[in-house]
């Protein structure tokens, strides 16, 4: 059965003054349970939108997103529909989505917690599946760095036993010569635990080696899809080809890729 | 390989503008605490050329820049030479570093929305310092600042000087970050990620600018990157970094082609995209990560 159906979604934001932004604009698109999926594109294409709307965090304006067959809707202060709890999300500033007040370990059980197999894991084991020190739980987030708090923000959304991992930019904050690692990780840990992930960057190179099949985005709507390797060798549409074209190719001839 | 500071240096002096280092050691903390952070570290860095250094999280790449510039953080213990212009640079006081800073070596980081002040126009951020290099009236150093913004293709540099940064996109931050580094005409530009943050597209603009600087300017910038895309793109030579020392400097075309060292060929064997250059590997795709 198909995990996450999304059918003609729109999302518009007001502008100041009058008028309205589409940012999402018909979009549809599918993902199959432990599917990797990368959607790239280009800043203000929507991408982030759309991964909001997926976890019920902006309010639609028109089309459906069915998760396991159920309508996903606007996250609200009722308590939300358990069901609707295996989409977790890692968000692309670690500083942000951390309580700074809270420890670390304290935070990873918020996710236990919401686990319906209680036992699949504890903070200990949580910990060592992101490469950290078990004895680090009793830490606080400002005594760790950028990398080691994403790390802390994947354990907790993998606490939480989703079907569906959501990573929203997730490793444009961090150190560049760590962002590949992560992103590494986080697809290991999503289909180590049977979940499907949803991969939202701007990182062309690094969607490449995680990702199943990759969602091309521009100005509100999937323009291209297909298999990594399909997209990249043969691209059909004008836009992804540009896309491609612009990304530096390692063969020390010194040619620089052509400007948008 | 340690030379201890004020060491006589041997190496040929590099042409004017240029940056010649020379056993550059750099550790935190004493006695068994001590971190080795730069183990004696060679590197001649021409004007006119773009000198990449490429190395993973950790190898040293960042701190060399950030030597070269003066901003060690506090506790960097300095040794070696890094000779500027015919002046050693360790061991300056900050005082005369300052006249040097922003000036004569200019730097700009991985993401402009932190090196830009939020709360100031872009004129403040473009005027200040210049004015305080140079002296030059308010009047003078606004047309400066237009011509700068003019240089990297700022649309509208008029409008941009009264602007804030939020009202820029990422990739227009970064150029505005590059006129604010090329305002007092400095011979040196140390690039620490300047495209990480950027999209594809965006980038493609950025590199051909850098590119423009050096070749039409004669300024010798550092690129430090860990990205081989990148570096093969725009750096005439590449020095590759590990723990703290250089393990193999040459040619561009040399060093990604016929990596000499074990470890630049790991590097460039870990290469996703390759298969669409210079087919050393077919698609592997996911299975890398696999």
């Amino acid at each position: 059965m198909t995990l996450l159906e999304v059918d003609g979604l729109q999302v518009s934001y007001k502008l100041p003054g009058r008028g309205t932004l589409r940012a999402v604009d018909g979009v549809s698109f599918d993902l199959e349970p432990r599917q990797v999926l990368g959607l790239v594109g280009e800043s203000g294409c929507g991408k982030s939108t759309l991964a909001k709307a997926v976890c019920g965090l902006v309010p639609t304006s028109g089309g459906s997103i069915a998760f396991n067959g159920a309508p996903i809707g606007k996250l609200g202060l009722r308590k939300r529909d358990p069901r609707l709890m295996r989409i977790q999300m890692v968000f692309q500033n670690p500083f942000a989505s951390l309580n700074p007040r809270r420890t670390i370990g304290s935070q990873i059980e918020d996710g236990l917690r919401v686990n319906p197999d209680r036992d699949a894991w504890n903070v200990a084991d949580l910990l060592e599946h992101v490469e950290m020190d078990p004895a680090s739980r009793t830490r606080y987030p400002h005594q760790f760095s950028g990398g080691q708090r994403q790390r802390v923000a994947i354990a907790r959304a993998i606490a939480a036993g989703p079907e569906l991992l959501i990573g929203d930019e997730p490793i444009a904050s961090l150190d560049a010569s760590l962002q590949a690692r992560i992103a590494i990780l986080m697809r290991n840990l999503a289909l180590e635990t049977g979940a499907a992930l949803l991969f939202i960057s701007h990182d062309l190179s690094v969607v490449r080696v995680i990702a199943d099949d990759v969602a091309v985005m521009n100005a509100g709507r999937i323009v291209e899809r297909g298999p990594v390797d399909r997209v990249w060798t043969a691209p059909q549409e004008p836009y992804t080809q540009r896309l491609l074209a612009a990304i530096p190719v390692a063969d020390g001839m010194g040619r620089l890729p052509g400007a948008a | 390989m340690t030379i201890t500071k004020g060491t006589t240096v041997t190496e040929t002096a590099p042409t004017t503008g240029g940056v010649a280092i020379s056993g550059l050691t750099l550790g935190f903390g004493r006695g068994e605490a001590r971190k080795e952070i730069l183990r004696g570290i060679d590197l001649v860095i021409p004007a006119g050329e773009i000198t990449g250094l490429a190395g993973e999280s950790g190898s040293g790449k960042t701190m060399t820049g950030l030597a070269v510039c003066g901003l060690l953080p506090a506790g960097a213990d300095l040794g070696g030479s890094i000779r500027f212009d015919g002046t050693e640079l360790i061991g300056l006081s900050q005082r005369r570093m300052n006249r040097y800073r922003g000036a004569k070596i200019a730097m700009i980081f991985q993401d402009p929305t932190a090196s830009l002040h939020p709360m100031l126009t872009i004129e403040a951020q473009l005027i200040d310092h210049y004015r305080y290099h140079r002296g030059a009236s308010k009047r003078a150093a606004r047309t400066r600042a237009l011509e700068m913004l003019g240089l990297v293709a700022v649309p509208d540099p008029r409008a941009a000087l009264r602007k804030y940064p939020h009202q820029f996109s990422g990739g227009q931050l970064q150029r505005i970050a590059i006129a604010s580094a090329l305002m007092c005409e400095p011979s040196v530009l140390i690039a620490d990620e300047p495209t990480t943050a950027l999209d594809v597209t965006v980038q493609a603009g950025i590199l051909r600018l850098l590119r423009r600087l050096c070749d039409e300017l004669g300024i010798a910038i550092v690129l430090v990157t860990h990205d081989l895309g990148v570096m093969s793109a725009l750096a005439d030579t590449i020095a590759v970094m590990r723990m703290g020392e250089i393990v193999e400097h040459g040619d561009r075309h040399q060093v990604i082609t016929a990596p000499q060292h074990p470890y630049t060929k790991s590097l460039i064997d870990a290469l996703p995209e390759t298969d669409t250059g210079s087919l050393l590997h077919d698609a592997s795709g996911s299975e890398t990560a696999a």
